[in-house]
C-alpha cells in the first residue's frame, strides 16, 4: 500500500519531468503581459511578476530539480559503495580510516559546506553544484553500507568464493554488493530526497544556476519578488510543494522496500545506531 | 570514563578535520579567489582589504605547509581575518555579534522539537491502532518539507495575510537593546516564527525516529514485565518503554543537528534574523571569503560541541555505557 | 482448594491467512500452594495460556471464549477476564506474578534492581515509607541470594543467575499467590538451574505461593512439580500427578517426551522421541492432532478428536483409552 501510493507519486513527477516539456511546449522563461495573475484558465496556476506561467515553470523545474536530485544521489551512492563497502570487507585499517571519515562527513554540517563549496565555484552549473552536493552527502549511505558488509562478509558464500580463488573486489562486487542491493536502493532514494532538498536550498540562496528554471530558483525569484507582501501565494506554494510530495513518494517506497526486503532491517539498524 | 574519551578525541579529530577543510578548499578549488576578488574590486581597488584578503587566506609564496603552520598559528589565537563585508572588522567579531542570535534560536527551538517530537512518537507507538495514526502521513510529508518553504508560507500566513507576528529581524527598531523587559518581549515575539519554523520543519524526523524504535521496545520482555507488575501505563509507557527507546534516538537526534543548522540557516535568512546563518549568505553573496570560512568553521565546532553534549546525555541515561567505562 | 480455575479457555491468533488456534478449550486447575508443570513442545500453547490468564497478550491474540476463575484466600471468587482497568492492576502482582523466560531481556536495562522491586511496592503498597520499602527489598534479594549492596546494581552487572534470582525476588515483592514461571531457567547452565529450583521449592514451602512452571523439558517438571499437564497443539492431553506420568504416561505424546534425549540446557531443536515436527495451527490434522507423528494411530484417530476424560491416575485425552478404542 505504501509502496504504491509512493511509485504512484515518483511515476507522476518523473512523467512531468520527461514528458511534461513537450505537451506544454512553451518556454518557462518567456514572459507576458499577465504578470501576478491567480491561477485562471489561462494560465492553471497563474503567473510570476513578469508574467511567467508558473505551471510551466514548475514542469521544466522539474528535470533539473529531479535530474539534480538523481544525478548527485548516483555520485553519493557510488561513493558511499565503495567506501562502505571497501571499508567493511577488508576490516582493519582500511576500515578504520574509512569509517572516520564517514564519521567526520556525517557530523560536518552538509548545508554549511555546500554553501561554503558554492561560494568557491566559479560556474555554478547544474553538474558542479551535483558534485558539491554529492561530495558532502555520501556518508549516510557509507555507514549503513558498511554495518551491513560487516555482517554479510561472515556468511558462507563469501568464504566459498575466497576458497575458490576469487580476488577480494570481485568478492565485493559480485557476491557481497548483489546481496546489499535492496540497502544500497533504500540509501539511494534517502539521498535523493537529500539532494533535492540540498540542490533547492542552493538555489532558494540564489547560489545554483538562475538562468535555469528549478523549483529552488524558483523561490528565489518568488522571495526576490515579495510574493509574499503582495500575496502571490500560487508562486510560492507549488514548488515547495512538488519537493515536499516527492520526498514523501521516495520515503513511502523506502519504507515498502525496508519491510518488503528484510523486515529485521529496522531493528538492526537502530542496535547499529547505538553502537 | 572510556566511552565519553573515544568521542572525545574523535571530535577533535573531525574539528581538525574542519580546520584542515577550511584551510584547503580556497586551495583545491578552481581559480585563486584573491585574484577573482581584486578582478571584481578594479574599480574600487583597496589595497588594505586586498592584503587583509591574502594574510586571512594565508596564500603566500611560502611553502603549503608553511601556510598551513600559519594558519593554524593564527586559528590559535581566534584570529579568523578580517570580513571584506564589513571591512575592516574583524571576522571573529561579525561571528561574535551574531552566534548568539543563532545559538538561542536553534537551540532553544531544537530543544522544543526534540521535546514534543520525542513525546508525540512515544504516544503515537503507545497508542498504535487509534486515530493518532493519522499523524503518520503527515510526519512522512512533513520530513520532506524544506525548512525555508515552511519558513514562507508561516510569513505569508501569520506575517503578512494575519499581521499576527513580525516577519523580520531580532527585535523591533523601537526597542532599546539591554536587560528590560520590553526588549525581551519584543526579542520573544520576533523570534516566534522563526522558531516554529524550526520546530515544524525538524519534528517530523524525531516523530518517525521515535516511534519506530519505540513500537520495537514496545515488544520487549521488560515492558510487557513492567504491564505485568501492574504499574500504571504511564509509568510502563515513559519509565520503561520510552526511557530505553530514547537511548538510539539521541544517538540519531545528535547526527541529524548538522541538518536542522543547515535548515536553520535557511529559515534566519528567509527572516532577516540576525544570526550567522544570514550573515553566511552575506559573505557568500559579497565574495567575503573570510567570514564564510569563519562562519562555517564556528557552525562545524558548534555543531560538535552539540554532539558531544548528546553522548554526555547518553552516558547519563545509560548505565552500561558507564560500566564500559571502568 | 483451587487457587485458579481454567474453564474451556480458547485464544486465537488473527492472521491474514485466517486464525490460529493457539489455546483450545483448555481447562485447567491450580490448587493452592501446588506446583503445576506445564510441558510442551514450542509453538504447543503453553506460554500464551500463561500470558491469557496474566491478561498479557497482545493483539493479533486475543481470548475468544471460558473463563479464568481465581481465588481469593477468603474463598471470594474473582472473574479474572472481566477485571476492569484498575482491578486489574491491582490482580497483577498482588495476587499473581510472573517470572519471564529470559530475565536479561525482562529487567529494564537501565534502572537498578533495587528501583524496579521499589516501583512494585511503591503502587501497589502506598502506605510503605521510603525506609520500609528499602528494607523489604534488601530482605527480598537476602532472601533469593543476592547481597544488599547489589539493591543498586543494573541488570547487565549480573550474572545470569544472579538476574533470574532478581526476577524472583521481584515477583515476591507483594506475596503473590500464584506466580507464572515461564521457562525460568532455560537460559540457565545445568548447575545454576539446580540451585534456582532448589530456592523456587524452598521459597514455596516458606511462602505457600503455588507456580505454574512452563518448561518443554519434561524431566525438568518431574524434578520440581506436583502435578503436570501437558500440551500438544493448543490442548491439554494429558494431566497428572508428577509421580504418576513418571511411571506410567497414558498419552503417546507424554511418552515421547519422556523418552526424547534430554538436553541438559538450551532449546531444544527436535525431539529425537517424536518424530516429525508440530503441525501447523492454522489448519491442524482433523481428529486427535497428534495422530501424524503418532506410533500408535488408528484409523479412528483421524476421524474423532479424543475428549480429556479421566484416565487411571488424572486425565488424558487418547482413544487409546477411550473405552472405544484399543489399549494396548
Amino acid at each position: 500500500m505504501k509502496i504504491k501510493i509512493g511509485v504512484g507519486i515518483l511515476v507522476f513527477f518523473a512523467l512531468m519531468a520527461l514528458v511534461g516539456p513537450l505537451l506544454i511546449g512553451a518556454d518557462p522563461a518567456a514572459t507576458s503581459d499577465d504578470g501576478l495573475q491567480g491561477p485562471s484558465a489561462a494560465h492553471w496556476l497563474g503567473t510570476t511578476q513578469t508574467g511567467q506561467d508558473i505551471l510551466t515553470q514548475i514542469v521544466y523545474g522539474a528535470r533539473i530539480s529531479m535530474g539534480v536530485g538523481l544525478l548527485s544521489a548516483v555520485i553519493a551512492t557510488v561513493l558511499a559503495v565503495a567506501v562502505g563497502l571497501v571499508g567493511g570487507y577488508f576490516g582493519g585499517a582500511i576500515d578504520e580510516t574509512f569509517s572516520v571519515l564517514t564519521n567526520i562527513f556525517l557530523v560536518l554540517p552538509s548545508l554549511p559546506l555546500i554553501i561554503v563549496l558554492a561560494g568557491y565555484l566559479p560556474q555554478r552549473g547544474v553538474a558542479s553544484v551535483a558534485v558539491v552536493i554529492a561530495v558532502t552527502g555520501w556518508a549516510w549511505g557509507a555507514r549503513v553500507l558498511r554495518a551491513q558488509t560487516l555482517s554479510v562478509r561472515r556468511r558462507d558464500f563469501v568464504a566459498a568464493a575466497r576458497a575458490g580463488g576469487e580476488g577480494p573486489l570481485r568478492i565485493i562486487f559480485f557476491e557481497i554488493l548483489p546481496v546489499l542491493l535492496p540497502v544500497i536502493a533504500t540509501s539511494f532514494l534517502a539521498t535523493v530526497v537529500g539532494a533535492i532538498l540540498a540542490e533547492a536550498g542552493l538555489s532558494f540562496l540564489g547560489l545554483a544556476d538562475l538562468s535555469t528554471v528549478s523549483w529552488g530558483s524558483m523561490l528565489y525569484f518568488a522571495q526576490n519578488g515579495q510574493a509574499l507582501l503582495i500575496g502571490a501565494w500560487w508562486w510560492f506554494i507549488p514548488p515547495g510543494l512538488c519537493i515536499a510530495l516527492i520526498g514523501t513518494g521516495l520515503a513511502l517506497v523506502n519504507f515498502g522496500i525496508d519491510e518488503i526486503a528484510n523486515p529485521r532491517l529496522r531493528t538492526i539498524k537502530v542496535r547499529k545506531a547505538r553502537a | 570514563m572510556r566511552f565519553l574519551a573515544r568521542r572525545l578525541g574523535f571530535y577533535l579529530l573531525t574539528a581538525w578535520a574542519a580546520v584542515t577543510l577550511n584551510f584547503l578548499i580556497p586551495r583545491l578549488m578552481p581559480g585563486d579567489p584573491v585574484e577573482l576578488l581584486v578582478a571584481r574590486m578594479r574599480d574600487n581597488v583597496d589595497p588594505a582589504a586586498i592584503d587583509a584578503m591574502r594574510r586571512a587566506f594565508g596564500i603566500s609564496d611560502a611553502s603549503l605547509w608553511q601556510q598551513y603552520l600559519d594558519y593554524l598559528g593564527n586559528l590559535a589565537h581566534g584570529e579568523l581575518g578580517r570580513s571584506i563585508t564589513f571591512f575592516p572588522t574583524e571576522v571573529s567579531t561579525v561571528i561574535a555579534d551574531s552566534l548568539p542570535w543563532t545559538v538561542g534560536l536553534v537551540g532553544v527551538a531544537t530543544l522544543i522539537s526534540y521535546l514534543v517530537g520525542t513525546s508525540l512518537g512515544v504516544l503515537m507507538a503507545w497508542k498504535r491502532g487509534t486515530w493518532l495514526d493519522g499523524v503518520l502521513p503527515a510526519a512522512t510529508f512533513m520530513h520532506a518539507v524544506p525548512y525555508f518553504w515552511v519558513a514562507l508560507a508561516l510569513v505569508f500566513v501569520f506575517g503578512v495575510t494575519l499581521q499576527w507576528f513580525p516577519v523580520s529581524r531580532a527585535y523591533g527598531l523601537e526597542v532599546v537593546p539591554g536587560f528590560t523587559g520590553e526588549f525581551a518581549a519584543s526579542v520573544l515575539y520576533h523570534a516566534t516564527l522563526p522558531a516554529v519554523t524550526i520546530v515544524v520543519a525538524s519534528m517530523a524526523d524525531r516523530i518517525l525516529g521515535m516511534r519506530n524504535v519505540m513500537v520495537t521496545t514496545l515488544g520487549e520482555d521488560y515492558v510487557v514485565m513492567a504491564e505485568a507488575k501492574g504499574l500504571t501505563s504511564r509509568r510502563v509507557m515513559w519509565a520503561y518503554a520510552a526511557r530505553n527507546a530514547i537511548l538510539p534516538n539521541i544517538t540519531s537526534f545528535a547526527l541529524s543537528l548538522g541538518f536542522v543548522v543547515g535548515g536553520s540557516v535557511l529559515t534566519e535568512i528567509v527572516f532577516s534574523y540576525p544570526g550567522i546563518g544570514s550573515m553566511l549568505l552575506k559573505g557568500v553573496e559579497n565574495e567575503d571569503f573570510p567570514l564564510m570560512q569563519g562562519i562555517f568553521l564556528v557552525i562545524s565546532l558548534a555543531v560538535l560541541v552539540a554532539n558531544f553534549l548528546a553522548d554526555l546525555a547518553y552516558v547519563v541515561l545509560d548505565p552500561r555505557t558507564r560500566q564500559e567505562a571502568q | 482448594m483451587n487457587v485458579l480455575e481454567i474453564r474451556e479457555l480458547s485464544v486465537d491468533y488473527q492472521s491474514g491467512s485466517g486464525a490460529v488456534h493457539a489455546v483450545s478449550d483448555v481447562s485447567l486447575d491450580l490448587r493452592r500452594g501446588e506446583i503445576l508443570g506445564l510441558a510442551g513442545e514450542s509453538g504447543s500453547g503453553k506460554s500464551t495460556l500463561a500470558n491469557a490468564v496474566a491478561r498479557l497478550l497482545r493483539p493479533p491474540a486475543a481470548i475468544t471464549s471460558g473463563s479464568v476463575v481465581y481465588h481469593r484466600r477468603d474463598g471470594e471468587p474473582v472473574d479474572v477476564l472481566g477485571l476492569g482497568r484498575g482491578e486489574l492492576r491491582a490482580f497483577r502482582w498482588k495476587e499473581l506474578a510472573v517470572v519471564f523466560q529470559s530475565a536479561m531481556n525482562a529487567l529494564n536495562p537501565v534502572s537498578t534492581i533495587g528501583d524496579q522491586i521499589d516501583d512494585v511496592l511503591r503502587i501497589h503498597a502506598p502506605r510503605m515509607s521510603r525506609k520500609e520499602r528499602v528494607e523489604r527489598t534488601v530482605e527480598l534479594l537476602r532472601r533469593v541470594g543476592i547481597g544488599a549492596d547489589r539493591r543498586r546494581g543494573y541488570p547487565h552487572e549480573l550474572s545470569g543467575g544472579m538476574r533470574q534470582r532478581a526476577a524472583i525476588a521481584i515477583a515476591l515483592a507483594l506475596n503473590p499467590e500464584i506466580i507464572i514461571m515461564d521457562e525460568p531457567t532455560t537460559a540457565l547452565d545445568v548447575v545454576v538451574q539446580r540451585e534456582i529450583l532448589h530456592e523456587i521449592r524452598t521459597l514455596r514451602e516458606e511462602y505457600g505461593f503455588a507456580v505454574v512452571f512452563i518448561t518443554h523439558d519434561l524431566s525438568l517438571l518431574m524434578e520440581i512439580s506436583d502435578r503436570i499437564a501437558i500440551m500438544y497443539a493448543g490442548r491439554v492431553v494429558e494431566t497428572g500427578s508428577a509421580k504418576a506420568l513418571h511411571k506410567a504416561p497414558s498419552h503417546p505424546y507424554t511418552l515421547g517426551l519422556l523418552r526424547s534425549f534430554p538436553r541438559l540446557h538450551g532449546p531444544r531443536e527436535e525431539l529425537l522421541g517424536i518424530p516429525g515436527t508440530p503441525p501447523d495451527l492454522r489448519s491442524p490434522p482433523p481428529g486427535c492432532a497428534f495422530h501424524p507423528r503418532c506410533r500408535f494411530a488408528m484409523d479412528a484417530c483421524s476421524l474423532r478428536r479424543p475428549e480429556l476424560v479421566p484416565g487411571a491416575e488424572g486425565q488424558v485425552a487418547c482413544l487409546l483409552n477411550d473405552d472405544k478404542g484399543v489399549r494396548q
